[in-house]
């Protein structure tokens, strides 16, 4: 029985923070303008928690899509900053996306992962890279070089406003605990999206 | 365009659909490839009107082209058959719940004088997929009715904020047969 702690082997040395705490350290270093997409449950419920924008796109499905939905945001609004907020098994779903990340390396794209190395929404099951799979190295290996573990919420902090103004995508990952997200989010699709355009100037 | 005479322009079914795409101001193209495809995705990458690339997963391409719509340019997602089968989950937990007109173009395989049994009983699964999420859709056969079908579709998706499905069937594209 794999432990639901975090167990990475990999990135031993990078403290264990809390997404909460994280994710509203990333909301305070905005500046205003930038899309931020969270993907499905804790993620885009402590985006949520951390106080609404009319710029935040959250997601009630289709796991593993908050980095290419934030890619499409990125390739239609070049001049926006767009931030992707993405849970450890929803990428493990679509590792391929930084595959394609990498080769459109839209400048203006931005990709944190929290990993807390388990399903922590379902029960806190590991899930299958949490004894064996460093996901910082995934992404250096498919091309997103500068991607790199956030050492301590300082360090976090530091890499945030690195990305914010960096001219190529790279993933910043953090180790979090099994904390459940602040809030959980309004449920309406439809209003999400709708304020989401309004949001980013896509609908007046 | 009022009728199906109007576009018997002479052109094949690749270049009439890049003419109903960038009518359409479909800038967006994400694609898996497809052989049958093959031909239509050369022309899209050679028009600078179109920013075209191919994606590992056709339910990633989906999540792009949503995003893309939703920062105001409309897209499209080119597959084949068995990569329709992999996009239910997308389409039924956020396409269509957060109402994104998503233009699908799906090369038929598995009938026609399919030679792959790992194709033919795939694409029996995608008009009962698309009916059960009562998503519009048309097979698409002859050349003279291509360009109206798309033209209209592509609008009506945009209208009504839904996605729509056109599947090239092997009568329009003459499909990809066996060679021995």
């Amino acid at each position: 029985m794999v432990k639901s702690e975090n167990t990475a082997a990999r990135a031993s040395n990078a403290k264990v923070m809390n997404r909460t705490d994280l994710t509203r350290r990333l909301v305070a270093k905005l500046k205003g303008e930038e899309a931020v997409v969270a993907g499905i449950g804790n993620t885009n419920f402590d985006l949520w928690a951390a106080g609404h924008r009319p710029q935040n796109f959250y997601m009630l499905g289709s796991m593993g899509l908050a980095f290419p939905i934030a890619l499409g945001v990125a390739l239609a609004q070049p001049q926006r900053r767009v931030v992707a907020l993405e849970g450890d098994g929803s990428l493990l779903m679509q590792l391929g996306c930084l595959s394609t990340i990498a080769m459109l390396a839209p400048a203006n794209l931005s990709l944190i992962v929290m990993d807390n190395s388990v399903y922590q929404i379902t029960g806190g099951q590991a899930t299958p890279a949490a004894s064996s799979t460093d996901l910082v190295a995934v992404a250096q290996g498919c091309g997103l070089a500068g991607s790199t573990w956030a050492s301590d919420e300082e360090d976090f902090e530091r890499l945030v406003e690195a990305a914010l103004s960096a001219k190529a995508p790279f993933l910043i990952a953090a180790r979090i605990d099994g904390e459940p997200a602040a809030a959980t989010t309004h449920r309406d699709p439809v209003q999400i999206r709708e304020r989401f355009m309004r949001g980013i100037g896509a609908r007046h | 365009m009022s009728s199906i005479e109007e576009h018997s322009s002479g052109d094949a079914w690749d270049a009439i659909a890049l003419r109903a795409l960038k009518a359409n101001d479909v800038k967006l193209i994400a694609y898996v490839p497809d052989r049958v495809l093959a031909t239509l995705i050369e022309s899209l990458h050679a028009d600078s009107f179109f920013t075209c690339f191919p994606t590992a997963r056709e339910e990633e391409a989906i999540g792009i082209v949503s995003g893309a719509w939703m920062g105001g340019t409309l897209g499209a997602v080119l597959m084949q058959t068995s990569g329709f089968a992999t996009l239910a989950n997308v389409l039924a937990s956020l396409v269509l719940p957060y109402q994104l007109p998503i233009v699908m173009l799906v090369s038929e395989r598995g009938t026609l004088g399919e030679f792959n049994s790992g194709q033919a009983l795939v694409c029996r699964t995608m008009r009962p997929v698309l009916d059960s999420l009562a998503i519009e859709h048309h097979t698409i056969t002859r050349l003279d009715e291509l360009e109206f079908i798309a033209d209209r579709s592509i609008k009506q998706a945009v209208a009504t904020q839904a996605p729509v499905a056109l599947i090239f069937s092997p009568l329009l594209t003459g499909g990809k047969v066996f060679k021995a």
